[in-house]
Formats: structure tokens, sequence, C-alpha cells
């Protein structure tokens, strides 16, 4: 053998030993070379791995280690000098990357070790928040608990249903064994059990108010533990054996609708509390939470409003049925009212006619016997039974025109009248009365005071007569003095009347008569009495008056229907007295109504027609001369006609009336021709037709060419004299056929 | 004075026959009634002029009845006259025969109405000579002195 720089075993390499090391070093190498495929295999897989480069490194560590474990194997042999150096190279290469390998490691491993402790804080801090999480959960569950719990309580308005819901919902919500409400009672002593969960009928226990547990729990808003031995809490005989759960007890404000002070809600004037006392199921270990405790005061408020909303509806229901009561009772008393009016108006209806008809054979009777021949015995007894039963007569007129003024059903009568003639009579009805009394009466009519008037003449003949009345026999001396004026502006308002508002205007003026007396006066205080219906002044010189009272109150009513205001004013008792009062009056046009002396007066019966210029128009001659002679015998200024044109020709505008035959075969042409000369209704003469047809066909035809009237014949001296006063009255008249 | 008196009665008596009768109506008391001191023949004067006018037409009417072709329109306007006539005057049974009169004119009736000419012509007569006895009656008693006074 050469002898070569290789180094040679010591001893004789075994077979064995040699195998073996072969084998190892291969498999060796195997594992060496299969661990970096493993890493990279197995790193690819992972993205999260950051240490890429080391564990390229490492591959490189183990990939050299393998080879020369690899190049190993040829070594155990004879090798050649190549092997020998791969060999060295692979070493030193090895020795390289192993070292800075190691080197690297350094850096690396603390690095590795804090991510543990990373890992460690974030698992920590998941277990938090999972704990975080059930606690919210379970808040939200309270939530949702009280919510519902709320709905249910507020969705009743009956104080036991919301009671009675309270603790159900409760009770289920919380898993209760028991809950209890403890009410105040009436006197506020002590505290009843009105309300059980478990128990049907409460069996009213009392507890007194003043217990120091009670008042613990009064004394703040929030559900407080208690003992179970507590008297409150104490509702079921303890059995020895089961530990009794825990129980809470909460204060729930009672709202008495007069607390409610918007200001100061909710610090309460007068507090009343019940008690809700909540128990925990005995032998369950388990306890009061502090969510539950919190949805216990929440519901506890919830109660409070509730049974407050639950009050005031109560107090509005029973308003308004106190309400409906006196509605109806109000109805009732209306009906009665009403029906007892229409009692009375019956009643004065028909004792009116039953007390006028008696009245009225008693008055006409004795007039026809004051015209016979009597003694004068006799003539003064029936003069007596006149006055009497005239004065009769008025009263039950008085009666009768003030209710029928109150029903509001009086309508005046308006018409055109003389108005100084009305004073002229006033006077002459007062003057003998007052001169048998030696009072002087005197008349003052001012000079711008219309002659003519629009009004109702009766009534108003009638107020100024029992005003007048009421000086002469309310004064015993001094003189009674009558003034009547037109009132102007200044004068129309007066401090006494504020609510009189006279508005003038061009064909209205405002009458104002003054009647004064120096007679015995009136007390200022007692005037607003004088126009109230059947009151007396009462003093000693009137008691022995006679009148019922009623003649102011029926003068001022109607004064008010005129549209006007009495009043009297008077300094006292001994003063005298002034009575005045205003009324509206129409101005009449300047027509013939207020120039034509032909108007007929209800009083004075119109009998003549002095002067009144018709012309009659018929073509039988007999008719024609009834006609005319009919007319002649009432005072008339007659002209005739037998044609429609001599008709035309004659009429003028001075003839107020034309009476035609409807049977002449021209009446109806006439009557139009007649319109056509007279456009203007004033200048044209009124048109009558007289006809022997009872038939509406007439009757319209005659309405139809302008016909003011038609009348039916025969006609007589009294219907042709009525027919002519209505016609001049009322410029129309059409008989009832 | 008992002639007056008398008389007086058989006025009364004979007005009120004339009145039963039906021969007048109340129009003829109104008639009556006009009459006064202005105008103290009134009645006589126009139941004068009745007289006249009511001849007349019943001559128009005679004549027209006789004509070949009857205006019926002109004797309705005839009749007619008479019946204003005979109403103003109060001659009942004379009124009453001219609208029996005037409906068989409408009807174009010539034997209804030559009837009923033949009725008022009789009526007429009739009321002429009672008319004429009253106003006799009423002048007789004028003459011994009386009074009279309508209605009776």
């Amino acid at each position: 053998m050469e002898s070569c720089n290789c180094i040679e075993p010591q001893w004789p390499a075994e077979e064995l030993l040699m195998k073996y090391q072969y084998i190892s070093d291969f498999f060796i190498a195997l594992a060496y070379f299969s661990i970096p495929l493993e890493l990279i295999y197995f790193v690819k897989k992972s993205a999260v791995f950051p240490y890429r480069w080391v564990l390229v490194q490492f591959g490189a560590f183990i990939v050299l280690c393998g080879a020369t474990h690899l190049i190993n194997l040829w070594t155990f042999n004879m090798h050649s000098r190549t092997v020998a150096v791969v060999m060295t190279t692979a070493k030193v290469l090895t020795a390289a990357v192993s070292c800075a390998t190691a080197l690297m490691l350094v850096h690396i491993i603390p690095d590795l070790l804090s991510v543990k402790t990373r890992e460690l804080f974030l698992k920590n801090k998941a277990a938090e928040l999972d704990r975080e999480m059930g606690l919210i959960r379970t808040q939200e569950e309270t939530g949702r608990h009280v919510r519902m719990l709320t709905h249910e309580i507020r969705s009743t308005l009956d104080r036991h249903t919301i009671l009675k819901t309270t603790l159900v919902e409760l009770g289920r919500t919380l898993a209760l064994e028991e809950c209890a409400l403890w009410m105040p009672t009436r006197t506020g002593l002590e505290l009843q059990l009105s309300y059980t969960l478990r128990q049907q009928n409460p069996v009213g226990y009392t507890v007194p108010i003043q217990l120091p547990v009670i008042n613990q729990v009064f004394s703040s808003n929030r559900a407080m533990k208690i003992s179970p031995n507590s008297p409150v809490a104490r509702l079921r005989p303890l059995s020895g054996k089961y530990m009794p759960g825990e129980v809470v007890a909460v204060r729930v404000p009672l709202l008495h609708l007069s607390n409610f002070q918007i200001n100061d809600w909710p610090e309460l004037s007068t507090r009343r509390y019940a008690l809700m006392v909540l128990m925990l199921p005995s032998d369950s270990a388990r306890q009061w939470h502090v969510h539950e405790l919190e949805l216990v005061e929440v519901v506890a408020d919830q109660v409070a409003v509730a049974l407050s909303h639950a009050a005031i509806l109560e107090e509005s229901m029973r308003a308004r049925d106190l309400l409906m009561e006196q509605n109806v009772a109000l109805d009732h008393a209306r009906r009665e009212a009403e029906t007892a009016i229409r009692a009375r108006n019956d009643f004065l209806a028909v004792m009116n006619h039953e007390m006028r008809t008696p009245m009225h054979a008693v008055i006409a009777l004795s007039s026809l016997l004051q015209e016979t021949e009597l003694t004068p015995e006799q003539r003064l007894m029936i003069e007596t039974i006149l006055r009497s039963s005239n004065l009769l007569a008025t009263l039950i007129n008085d009666v009768l025109d003030l209710s029928r003024l109150e029903d509001g059903s009086l309508q005046l009568d308006l018409g055109s009248f003389n108005l100084h003639a009305v004073f002229r009579e006033v006077l002459n009805l007062i003057k003998p009365i007052a001169s048998v009394k030696k009072l002087p009466v005197t008349l003052n009519v001012a000079p711008d005071l219309p002659e003519y008037a629009i009004g109702d003449e009766k009534r108003l003949m009638q107020t100024i007569l029992n005003v007048v009345g009421n000086a002469v026999k309310f004064s015993k001396e001094g003189s009674i003095s009558i003034t009547a004026f037109v009132a102007k502006s200044e004068s129309l308002r007066d401090s006494r009347a504020p609510d009189f508002f006279p508005v003038p205007s061009d064909n209205h003026f405002y009458l104002r008569v003054q009647v004064k007396d120096a007679g015995q006066g009136i007390n200022p205080p007692d005037i607003p009495k004088l126009f109230t219906k059947f009151a007396h002044a009462q003093t000693l010189a009137t008691k022995n008056s006679s009148g019922s009272g009623l003649g102011l109150a029926i003068c001022k009513r109607f004064v008010n229907l005129m549209e006007g205001h009495i009043w009297i004013e008077s300094e006292g008792l001994g003063k005298g007295c002034m009575a005045i009062f205003i009324v509206k009056l129409g101005i009449p046009e300047n027509t013939s109504e207020s120039k034509n002396p032909f108007l007929p007066k209800a009083n004075h019966g119109q009998t003549t027609f002095p002067g009144l210029k018709v012309l009659v128009l018929d073509d039988n001659g007999v008719s024609r001369m009834v006609t005319k002679e009919l007319l002649v015998h009432l005072g008339c200024d007659v002209t005739t006609a037998s044609s429609r044109d001599e008709c035309l020709l004659v009429v003028s505008q001075d003839h107020k009336v034309v009476c035609m035959d409807a049977g002449m075969p021209d009446s109806f042409e006439a009557a139009v021709r007649l319109h056509e000369k007279f456009t203007k209704r004033h200048e044209r003469p009124l048109i009558v037709a007289l006809t022997g047809n009872t038939d509406k066909v007439t009757k319209e035809n005659c309405m139809r060419v302008g016909m003011d009237g038609v009348i039916l014949k025969p006609v007589s001296v009294d219907k042709m004299r009525s027919v002519l006063s209505e016609l001049l009255e009322h410029r129309v008249l059409f008989e009832a056929m | 004075m008992d002639s007056v008196v008398q008389l007086q009665r058989q006025l009364v008596d004979y007005s009120a026959q004339l009145f039963n009768e039906g021969f007048l109506d109340d129009q003829f008391n109104q008639l009556q009634q006009l009459q006064d001191e202005s105008n103290p023949d009134f009645v006589v004067e126009v139941v004068t002029l009745f007289f006249e006018d009511s001849e007349r037409l019943l001559d128009e009417l005679a004549k027209a009845l006789e004509q070949q072709s009857v205006d019926y329109r002109k004797i309705d306007a005839h009749v007619h006259q008479l019946k204003g006539s005979s109403s103003s005057i109060g001659a009942q049974r004379v009124q009453k025969v001219c609208i029996g009169f005037r409906n068989f004119c409408e009807e174009r009736n010539i034997e209804g109405c030559q009837k009923c000419l033949q009725q008022v012509k009789h009526e007429y007569s009739l009321v002429k000579t009672k008319l004429e006895t009253l106003f006799k009656l009423e002048q007789k008693i004028l003459a011994a002195g009386g009074t009279i006074h309508w209605p009776m």
C-alpha cells in the first residue's frame, strides 16, 4: 500500500460497525434532507410565519449537515482527494451557516417568546369581553322585561288590573315565589295586604305603618333587601324546613289628583306609599342581582304613573257623569218650564176669551142702557158700572198684552197717524181727573215735531197715558208738565242708559217725551223695581192705590219694541219725579200717505170720502147710474164714462179711483191703457173692477192687466165704503172670492 | 092719518110680497138707501131708465133671433147687458132668466134662446107692473103726508 495522507484507522475497520455507521449516516442524511422539505412545505402552507429567511437559513444549515453526513458515507472507505475536498467544502459551509444561524437565533427567540405573551393577553381580553357581553345581554333582557311589564301595566286604565298585572308579570319575569302589595288604609296608619300573586284572596293582614323596616323602605326610592322575617314578608306560615328566599321591598308612590303640582314633580306634598314585597323562591340559593333590583324600581315607578292615570280617568269619568246628570236635569227643568209656559199661555188665551165675552156683553149692554131714558140715580149707577167694566176690560187686556209681550209674540201695528193728535187726546183724557185733584196739566209740543209719524198709535198712546196717569196718580199737589220733542243726538245718548245706542237715520226720528210731576217721588234705589211686573214701591200713600203694577212693565216692553228706552228720575221721596222715554218713529213719505186726509183711522171710521174724485166706467146705463149714486152717497166727486175711449179722454191725474165694470168687453184694455197713460205709480188712479163673476180666471185676468182691486157685485153702500177706505190705505184690495 | 097708516101697511105688505116671490132682492133695498134729500127721486129715475133700456134690448133680441143666420155673439152681448141692468136694480127673476139665456147662447141652441126670450119678456112685464104699482102706492103715501122708510 502506498502511504497516503489520510488517516488510517487504528484498528481494522470492523465490517459490522462500518455497516451500522453507514446506515445511520444514510438515515441522518435522509432526515436532514427531509426536515427542510417539511419545513418548506408547512411554511408555504401557513401564511403568517414572519421569519422566512430564518427558515431558509435553518434549511440551509440542515441541508449542509445532511450533505456532510452523506458525503461521510464515502469516507469510510478509501476515497479520492475530490471527495475529501467536497467533504471539506461541505463542512466549512455547514460551519458557517450554523454559526450564522446560532447568532440569528439569539435575536429571534425573545421575539417568539413575546408573541406568546401577547397571545395570552389576547385570550384574557377575549374572556373579559365575553363576560361583559353576558352582562349586556342580561341588561337588555331586563330592559325588555321592563318594557313588556310597562306595556302590560299601562295598557289598562283600571286600577285593579294594573296592580294585578304588575304582580303577575313581575312574578313571571323574575321567577318569584311570592309577590305582594300592601296598600295604606284610609286612616293612613296601617298597611293592608291588598294583592298577592299566589294567594287568591288576601286575608286582610294589616301591619302598622310605623314599623322601622317600612320606614326604611319608604325613605328611599330604591328597592331594598329586607329580612324574610319581617312582618311584611311573612305571608305564609313558615314550615321550619326550608330556607326562605331573599326578599326585596320597594315603595310605590300613590299619586292623588290633588298632589299634582307641575312644577315640583316628583316632589309630592302629601306622600302616600304602597309597599311592594318580592320574594325569591326558597331553597333556590338565588340572589337578588343588581339588574333585577333596578327592574323592580323601574316597575314601581311605572305602576305609580299608571295608577295616577287611572285616578285621573276615574275623576274625569265621574265629572262627565255628573255633567250628564246635570244636563238631563236641566233639560227636564227646561221642558217643564216650557210646558208651564204653554199651559199658562193656553190658560190665558182661554181665560182671556172667556173673560172678554161676558165683559163685552156687560159693556155693550151698559152703554146701550146709557142711551135710554134713565132717572139720574140710574144714570149714575150705569156710569159707575161702565167705568168699572172698562177698567176691568183694560186690566184683562193688560194681562194678555204682557203675556204676549213676554212671549215675543206681540207685534206693533205700524201705521201712519197724527202725532200731535195723540198728545191732544191724552190731554183730553187726563184733564178731567187732573182737574178733580186740582193738578194743572200743561202740554208742550215742540214746533219741529212732525205732525204725522209712522208707528203703533194705540200703544204709543197707551204708554203716554200710563206715564201721565202715574204722574197724576202719585201727585197730591203741584203741576204736571208733558214735553214732547225730537231727540237730537246729544240728548239721545244718556249716561243712565248705557245699552241704548240710537242710530238716527233718514226716515226715522226719535221722539222724546218727558213727564214731570211734583208728587211724592220715588226712592232712587227703588227705581229699577218700578219696571218689574207686579212690584209696587210700597209706601204708605200707595197702599190704597189701585192698579196691578203692570203698567210700567208693559210700557217698558212697548218702548223696547219701538226700539227705545224708558226711565225715571227722582231725587227722593217727596221731591217729585220725571219719567222720560224715547221711542223710534218713522217719518212718512211725502206722498198721498201724509197729505191724504182720507186716511180712515180705526178710532174714527171713515164714513165719507169728501171730494174724492172717482171715474166710473160702465157701458150699462143702469149699472152706471147705480154705481155713480153709490159713490155720490159716500161723498165722492163722480165722473162717468160709457166707453173705453171716453174714459181715457176724461181721466186725469186728479182722479184717485177708477171703477170699471169688468163685464165690459174693453175693460181690460182700458186698464192697460190707463197704465200706459200714467207711468208713475203715484199719478195713476187706483183701478177697481166690479164683476159679477166669482171665478178665479176673472180675478187672475184682472190682476194680469194691472188692476188694483176686484170687487164682487152686488156692491152695497157699506161694502163700497169699506172698499174705498181699504183701497186708499193700502193701495190694493183683492176681495176673496 | 088712518089712511096713511093703512097705506103704509099696504106698502109694507106689498113690498114684502114682492121680495118673497123673488121679484126683487136686496139690491133694491140698497138703491133705496142711496135715495136721500139730495136725490129724492133716485129710485124712480133708475127704474125708469131700466125700463127704457130693457125694452130696447128686448126689441133688439127679437130682431136678432129672427135673422136667418143668428149672430149669437150679438145676442149674448144684449143678454149680458140686460142681466147687468136687472141685477143693478135688483130684478132677481129677470136676472135669473138672463143667466139661462146666456147658457143657451153658448150652446147655440136657437130654440132654447127663443124660449128664454119669451120667458124674459114675461118676467120683465111682470116686474114692470109690480114696480109701477109700488111707485103709485109710494106716491099716494107721500101725497097723504106720510113718510117711507126702506128697508121694510
